[in-house]
């Protein structure tokens, strides 16, 4: 064990480099965020990330930001166990209709000010899950959406570009 | 002997390739029972359409696989649950979906069906309504028992699903899983999708076997179709195949360190996982290499400096997995979280016939890349490791051999692959017909059926999750144990929720 703790101290660090935040992002957060919570928040968001039906590979992506390479935790932006500890939800998934109740009291358990972030393909609006009778399609169909972060699923880097810009803007800088 | 000479059937289904399907009667379906029941046949699927019930059975001994029919002229069919529990979850899938009635079910709660679809039986065809009912959870009595809800969503990043422990203290006496949240109804949008759009959805059934589903759903669409695939699109593809099982294993043995506060290890796999990813990228175009596999070859070859990218992804993991092994095998803290935590029963795993690394870490010897040797296993040499421990520990050391097991098929595929053909474009259509096909995913066997029609769409589509015979069993696997080794237990699991919901 000695041995790995010293080479990870060694050897130079894996995380790389922040991407600019998502311009197309950027766009569709300028209406949406209220100025007064920029002050409340800081540099810091919460995440809780709730897979409203999704077929786990956004949930693979949105682990990887946890890894060395992407490290998420450096920009302030963290994961936590439950909604009442949450600034932002990131929803995956089509919203099925046995999760749609879970979503919402979910929604409903996240203290204002709080965002809601649809992480890929399906979460936009159901995806190439459309039109089935167990899906509803789309998470602003259920809860206020905020930001897209389009894919299927979307890369870690897109998902840090689109949560970059969130803070950005969430911190007043946008 | 086949498996169907012990079984009286009415008549064997000409189009359905490679593996003989046949229509039974009341005795024939009976008889099939009976053999699963004395163990010499295993279920591998069981499905159903509007008027009708399949079973697909395995005889472990000759590596041969059967599927019996039987025609629900009356809305019923006998219960297979009744007798052989590993059918129950699928036999309550197959009422909720199709309405049909077995008979006479012990267990008829609703499974997938949480009365929120806005109509009852959804795949039958028909207008019917069900009773909305509480759903109960099998009770547990006692002094000094008190019940845990955990779910659907739970802490972690993880997919959703109810848990209901009933403990003593902190000993688990009994656990009951209820799933079904996140049904997406894939065998309704199946329908009558052309192949394309179908290996879309098999791709998209559960994320994280992306490769091993869209690798069964191919096959099953070729054994229908009857065409050959070109040998160095089955290379890529069990290059990918291998990619995807390396991938997972190493967020497995990180993962499952991780929920017993190991966090070191999860930071090495993670990195390891990471490489395997960006490698996939590099050669397929798609971290998880999805819609790379299709029918009748593969998609794209691999980039040309693909295989570069293999090659120091294999050396990188050759330096440096071995000392996470060692890791893993000197830590005693960690092992002491590990070793005889959550047994599964090589009875069990037998009994239900668990694939992938549940069944193997119990003492099950089946892996289908070997038993089947669907190409291009069979011209590939490697060992299908197997534990008899059945604890989380077997389950870390399994995925550990499987990963060095996985690196030299990789190592060997890129020495064998030769310039070539990638794809025999499947016919525009051939007339109805089926395919079966199983592929061995990271996590177990996945089984894809379909019947095709006239015009080469899917007319009807069943895919079947390893999880479906694992989930029940970590129900066995927790019993006696704390509370606190749950997320231990169900990590070294980690069962698919979408795979398993459909």
């Amino acid at each position: 064990m000695r041995k790995t703790l010293l080479e990870s101290l060694t050897h130079g660090s894996l995380t790389e480099p922040a991407p600019a935040p998502d311009d197309s992002a950027l766009a569709e957060l300028a209406t949406k965020v209220d100025r007064a919570a920029q002050a409340r928040l800081g540099r810091s968001l919460a995440i809780r990330q709730v897979d409203a039906g999704s077929c786990n590979g956004c949930e693979l992506e949105i682990h990887a930001l946890s890894n060395a390479f992407y490290d998420i935790e450096r920009f302030g932006l963290r994961f936590v166990a439950s909604p009442r500890h949450a600034d932002v939800l990131l929803v995956t998934g089509p919203v099925t209709k046995n999760m749609r109740q879970a979503l919402e009291r979910t929604y409903n358990a996240t203290p204002d000010p709080k965002w809601v972030v649809a992480v890929g393909g399906c979460a936009a609006d159901g995806g190439i899950f459309k039109g089935s009778y167990a899906c509803v399609g789309g998470v602003s169909e259920v809860v206020p959406v905020d930001l897209h972060i389009k894919g299927c699923p979307p890369t870690p880097t897109d998902l840090l570009k689109g949560l970059l810009a969130l803070l950005e803007h969430v911190s007043g800088k946008g | 002997m086949g498996i169907l000479d012990s079984i009286p059937h009415v008549s064997a289904v000409l189009s359905h390739r490679p593996w003989p399907r046949a229509v039974v009667t009341e005795a024939g379906w009976r008889a099939a029972i009976d053999r699963l029941v004395e163990g010499g046949l295993t279920l591998l699927g069981f499905w159903g359409e509007p008027a009708a019930v399949h079973m697909a059975m395995l005889d472990a001994g000759s590596a041969e696989i059967a599927v019996v029919t039987y025609e629900c002229t009356a809305g019923a069919f006998p219960s297979v649950a009744r007798r052989h529990p590993p059918a129950l979850r699928l036999e309550r899938t197959i009422h909720d979906l199709f309405g049909l009635v077995p008979t006479v079910a012990d267990d008829l709660r609703p499974w997938l069906d949480h009365y929120v679809w806005g109509k009852s039986y959804p795949l039958s065809g028909r207008n019917a309504s069900r009773d909305v009912r509480p759903y109960q959870f099998l009770p547990a009595e006692g002094e000094a028992l008190h019940q845990v809800a955990v779910g659907p969503v739970h802490a972690g990043i993880i997919e959703p699903g109810h848990f209901r422990f009933t403990a003593n203290g902190e000993h688990v006496v009994r656990l009951e899983q209820w799933l079904g949240y996140t049904h997406k109804g894939i065998e309704s949008l199946m329908q009558g999708a052309s192949l394309e759009a179908a290996a879309k959805l098999a791709n998209r059934t559960s994320g994280d076997s992306a490769v091993a589903y869209a690798f069964a759903f191919a096959r099953a669409a070729e054994a229908a179709l009857d065409i050959e695939v070109p040998r160095r699109a089955t290379y890529l593809r069990a290059l990918m195949a291998e990619l995807e099982r390396l991938a997972n294993h190493f967020g497995d043995i990180g993962a499952i360190c991780n929920d017993a506060s190991f966090a070191l290890m999860h930071a090495q796999t993670g990195i390891l996982r990471e490489r395997a990813l960006r490698a996939a990228d590099a050669a397929f175009g798609h971290r998880l290499m999805m819609d790379v596999v299709v029918p009748g070859g593969v998609a794209r070859d691999i980039a040309p400096d693909g295989i570069t990218a293999l090659r120091t992804l294999l050396a990188e993991i050759e330096k440096v997995f071995p000392r996470l092994i060692e890791l893993y095998d000197n830590t005693a803290s960690l092992q002491d979280r590990t070793v005889t935590t959550g047994i599964v029963k090589a009875d069990y795993a037998r009994q239900f016939g668990a694939g992938g690394y549940v069944g193997r870490a119990s003492g099950r010897d089946f892996d289908a890349r070997r038993t089947l040797a669907y190409a291009p296993y069979d011209q590939l040499s490697f060992e299908v490791p197997v534990l008899e421990a059945g604890d989380v520990n077997a389950r870390v050391w399994l995925r550990i051999r499987e990963v060095e097991q996985s690196v030299t098929l990789i190592a060997q595929i890129l020495d064998l692959m030769e310039p070539g053909e990638i794809r025999n474009a499947p016919p525009a259509g051939r007339g109805a017909c089926e395919g079966l096909a199983l592929t061995e995913a990271f996590r177990g066997d996945v089984l894809a059926w379909l019947r095709l029609d006239d015009e080469g769409c899917v007319q009807r589509c069943h895919l079947r999750d390893a999880s479906w015979f694992q989930w029940p069993l970590l129900e066995t696997a927790i019993e006696g144990n704390i509370i606190a080794d749950f997320p231990l237990c169900n990590k070294s699991f980690n069962c698919s929720y979408s795979g398993a919901d459909l």
